[in-house]
């Protein structure tokens, strides 16, 4: 039994099956991204001021990848002309620069832009303790200028002090230890310009550990700390934050608008202590950190699934489903030009994702 | 040149490939894993109608706990507690096994219509009916895409995996209702039971069920793109768009509404699955507290987000749970009267504004969030409107049977009994699109009775008409008409009775989700109705919906029996004129055994002049010369 349609257009509609099948599946994707952007509208307009971040994203990169996503578009039509004019190692030298483009736009994604986050840190202050942390903030400065007020304190996590009710501090020794950490007394603070986490470890009544990294200085990711919290016993008390450049200079009137060129943190800023209860919220730039970056993990997350998908269609045309060639190249060209399709809703995507996350 | 030269070549050899393996089929290739659109639709009306029972089941133990409030249920409480566990059941007062716990109760309730919605009439009304019948109705081979219909199938059958094993995992299956509203769904068994233990996120019941349905909803989008592609491009020649039967154009339209519809709620599942497995706060409003404590949740998010999104698919999803159903009816309806559908046309044009309409009127099952006045009066408006063309379809199927010489088979008893329990399912809606009466009747039993009437009354017995209808061409043999008569009139009379009690209930206050039916509120206010309380009328309902199961009975034996032992029929029992009817029966692979072509309309009844009171679809016009070779006459 033979499916009519499936390589030669049907007369009266111009269309073969898969051609047809794939715009359908494009229009439920218009709605599967359309809930998603609706979603980043809504969360949008309902934060609060000062609650969505600006100028979070590496905007070199994301214009680079655009570029590169653009550029694939472009030699996914080649490859689907040059099979039209049966010219097949044409084709198979755009399908392969294809190729390598979306792999390389995943590989850029996958190493520069996402570990990054789950390396820094982030802690949202509670609206009724942000005037401790004025110093860090700059909001006095902000509301002289009419500008949202800040409510973070971000940057690297270099240690954090906790307090330990267990009976056993081996536990988290060993811990600590797996995740190439130490654990020793905390020094009193006596020295420390920042709020003192002295006061908060007397009032626990427990007695004050440090958590920090073995080489001196290096720090830790955010999820180590909270791989910490998750032991019984331990109570974190304050984190002690090698802060990013609009932390660490808040009044500093370059750090109130994005910049193409990303700041570069100084490593020689004074770490900030931060008690933990002054905290409302704290995380890596993970999608628990705000719905800023939750929206961005999943939209970015799911657009990078397609792409993924896009790349194995394609490593599939042009290796072992190039052979259809031989038999019947209409089919081969027709399968080129589905996939070139999708590619391009993929890419049309990329095209709403970048200013609204990279560029707004 | 060269390249129609390949094309022909592969077509040949594909051809050939294809007969080869026609007849070497083994076993899990013809049944299991089938690409045939006739195995994968009876694969799918078999887990439709397997998952309308068990969801009918869970029902009714719901019943007995509303009816006998603290009561284990009789003869099977014992087994129920053992299967289901302590997450469900325990003892009750006297120490007897089986009484449904509220936390239970609320896992079964939102299990009822998880399943019945999503795991039965959807893959039963539209998937089952849709993959047997279009392509045979349209004059198709297959499917356009027989593999992706497989994995439609085989990805419905991974959410049925799911959304089954989360009745068995530490603390039950959801609990959080079949809409799932934030922030309740969002933490939700979400503490785990051993915090190193970081898979407790997912398996829990919410978590399962959000999974389950994320499948669930790809099965639908690939189903439905299938159907959209088959309606365009495998028609046969001759059948031209206002040739096809209605029932295809019932079954187009819902696959548009689901195309579009779902993938907005997938993107919600999606979300739903990152707030509970990676602590985002897409649904998680700032200042959420839990248990006296600050939840964990970084806030900002909005609950009246996934509301949105739900009821964006969600009521579409109303019409894709009724328009195959009323394709269903119009079929029955127009055969078993022998005469043409009053309005086809009209009908055609009322489900596109219908399918338009359905998308702009979500928000009318939000009036509670505080929409404010002229949000609401959007929607209003828009709801009003939508009940236009469902009322030309209801009258034109109406008119359909006026003057008809009506044959009460089987199917036709269960569409004429279709068509007021439907309208009464319809106009009891017209008042909650109302902003001010919803207040009232809002999560009342009101809203309960009013969509059971369209889905239960409605759709399910259109689907009887359907099994009742193409069961012989499935089969080759006719269902028991007897038992099939004995159905109909139990179902007709137990349903109203389990539905009709509860517009009164609903009226009197009664709320929709309480563990003990009403038994605390009954305290406070005593409304009479009917001289019963309405407490009184929920021992009414229970005992229809008891009854209702029992005569389910009859229907499961009639199906299996009339498998082997119903009276043997040809081509066309019915005398129906679609192409349907024109195929072997059972239809084999590939479905026809001659090329078709088609000349005319759907249904061509009683044409006046014709020899006989049906025209097929296939039969050429009487050619206006006179043929050069005189046919020889018929021996009847």
């Amino acid at each position: 039994m033979q499916i009519p349609h499936e390589v030669q257009a049907r007369p009266d509609t111009g269309l073969y099956n898969a051609k047809l099948g794939i715009w359908l599946f494009l229009a439920s994707e218009v709605m599967l991204f359309g809930g998603l952007f609706s979603a980043f509208i809504f969360l949008r307009l309902g934060a609060d001021d000062g609650y969505w971040p600006h100028g979070l994203l590496n905007v070199p990169i994301g214009t680079f990848n655009t570029a590169i996503l653009i550029l694939s578009s472009v030699t996914v039509i080649r490859a689907w002309v040059a099979l039209k004019m049966r010219r097949y190692a044409e084709y198979k030298k755009w399908m392969g620069l294809t190729i390598i483009c979306g792999a390389a736009f995943l590989i850029i994604k996958l190493t520069l832009e996402w570990p990054p986050k789950f390396a820094h840190f982030g802690a949202i202050l509670r609206k009724d303790k942000m005037a401790e942390y004025e110093k860090h903030l700059g909001n006095e400065h902000m509301k002289a200028k009419g500008l949202a007020p800040r409510n973070e304190i971000s940057g690297h996590l270099e240690a954090v002090e906790f307090t330990f009710a267990g009976t056993d501090i081996a536990g988290v020794k060993i811990y600590a230890d797996k995740k190439g950490c130490m654990v020793e007394d905390a020094p009193a603070h006596g020295e420390h310009a920042a709020p003192a986490a002295g006061h908060a470890a007397k009032a626990d009544h427990g007695k004050l550990y440090k958590f920090e990294s073995k080489t001196h200085g290096a720090g830790f990711w955010p999820s180590v700390a909270e791989g910490l919290e998750r032991i019984k016993g331990v109570k974190l008390v304050a984190f002690e934050v090698k802060p990013d450049p609009v932390n660490e200079d808040p009044l500093n009137e370059e750090n109130e608008k994005p910049h193409f060129w990303p700041k570069k943190p100084n490593h020689d800023a004074a770490p900030i202590l931060i008690k933990a209860e002054d905290v409302h919220h704290w995380s890596a730039f993970v999608p628990k950190h705000s719905t800023y970056l939750s929206t961005y993990f999943m939209i970015t997350g799911l657009h990078g699934a397609h792409v993924l998908g896009g790349v194995l269609v394609f490593c599939f045309l042009w290796g072992p489903g190039a052979r259809l060639y031989k038999k019947n190249p209409e089919h081969l060209a027709n399968r080129v030009e589905v996939a070139g399709l999708f590619w391009h809703f993929v890419d049309l995507v990329w095209i709403f994702v970048f200013p609204l996350f990279y560029l707004l | 040149m060269a390249d129609a030269h390949a094309a022909t070549h592969d077509s040949h050899g594909h051809g050939e490939h294809h007969d080869e393996n026609h007849h070497v089929l083994p076993f899990w290739r013809q049944w299991i894993f089938s690409t045939d659109h006739k195995v994968i639709g009876l694969q799918y009306g078999l887990s439709g109608l397997s998952f309308l029972f068990f969801g009918f089941l869970l029902m009714m133990v719901m019943r007995w706990q509303i009816a006998h409030p603290g009561e284990a249920v009789p003869f099977f409480g014992a087994l129920l507690q053992k299967t289901f566990g302590v997450a469900a059941f325990s003892n009750d007062a006297l120490g007897r096994m089986g009484m449904l716990t509220q936390d239970g109760y609320n896992s079964f309730g939102a299990m009822h219509g998880t399943i019945m919605v999503f795991f039965g009439i959807v893959p039963a009304a539209f998937a089952a009916f849709g993959n047997y019948v279009v392509p045979l109705q349209i004059g198709a081979p297959d499917m356009t895409f027989p593999r992706i219909n497989m994995a439609s199938f085989w990805c419905f059958f991974i959410s049925c995996v799911f959304m089954m094993v989360s009745f068995f995992v530490p603390g039950g299956s959801a609990k959080s209702g079949w809409t799932s509203y934030p922030p309740l769904s969002g933490i939700a068994d979400s503490i785990a039971a051993d915090p190193n233990f970081p898979w407790d996120h997912f398996f829990n019941g919410q978590t399962l069920w959000i999974t389950g349905m994320v499948f669930n909803i790809t099965a639908s989008l690939l189903g439905s793109v299938n159907f959209i592609a088959t309606i365009i491009q495998l028609r046969a020649p001759g059948m031209t768009w206002m040739r096809l039967p209605f029932f295809v154009w019932a079954q187009f339209i819902t696959a548009f509404l689901l195309l579009l519809a779902f993938p907005p709620l997938e993107a919600a599942g999606v979300m739903h699955l990152m707030d509970r497995a990676f602590g985002s706060s897409f649904f998680m409003p700032t200042g959420l507290v839990v248990n006296g404590q600050l939840a964990d949740w970084a806030g900002g998010g909005s609950p009246i987000l996934w509301q949105h999104l739900f009821w964006f698919l969600a009521h579409p999803e109303v019409y894709v749970l009724i328009l195959p159903g009323i394709g269903i009816v119009a079929e029955v309806i127009a055969c078993n009267t022998r005469k043409p559908l009053y309005g086809y046309k009209a009908m055609v044009g009322a489900i596109f504004v219908l399918a338009f309409l359905s998308f702009i009127v979500w928000a009318h099952h939000m009036y509670m969030t505080g929409m404010g006045a002229k949000v609401s009066a959007f929607f209003q408006t828009t709801t009003i409107m939508i009940s236009v063309p469902s009322v030309i379809l209801l009258t034109a199927l109406l008119l359909s049977l006026w003057g008809g010489s009506i044959r009460f088979t089987t199917p036709m008893l269960f569409a004429t009994a279709f068509l007021p329990q439907f309208g009464i399912g319809g106009l009891t809606g017209i008042p909650l699109a109302f902003n001010a009466v919803d207040l009232y009747l809002h999560d009342t039993y009101y809203v309960i009775a009013h969509f059971h009437y369209v889905v239960a009354p409605g759709t399910i017995f259109a689907l009887f008409a359907g099994i009742y209808h193409w069961y012989p061409k499935i089969t080759g043999r006719l269902m028991n008409d007897m038992l099939g008569k004995l159905h109909f009139w139990g179902s007709v009379i137990f349903i109203n009775g389990l539905f009709l009690p509860m517009f009164l209930q609903g009226m009197a206050g009664v709320h929709r989700r309480w563990y003990d039916g009403g038994a605390t509120y009954e305290q406070i206010s005593k409304k009479v109705v009917f001289g019963h309380t309405s407490l009184e009328w929920n021992n009414v309902s229970s005992f229809c919906a008891f009854a209702l199961g029992a005569v389910q009975l009859i229907f499961i034996w009639n199906l299996f029996t009339s498998w082997r032992a119903g009276r043997k029929v040809g081509r066309n029992p019915w005398e129906c004129t679609t192409l349907d009817w024109d195929t072997p029966t059972p239809p084999p692979h590939g479905n026809f055994d001659k090329e078709l072509r088609v000349y005319r309309g759907p249904y061509e009844y009683s044409v006046p002049g014709a020899d006989k009171d049906f025209t097929p679809q296939t039969e050429p016009p009487p050619s206006a010369e006179p043929k050069a070779v005189p046919e020889p006459a018929l021996v009847k």
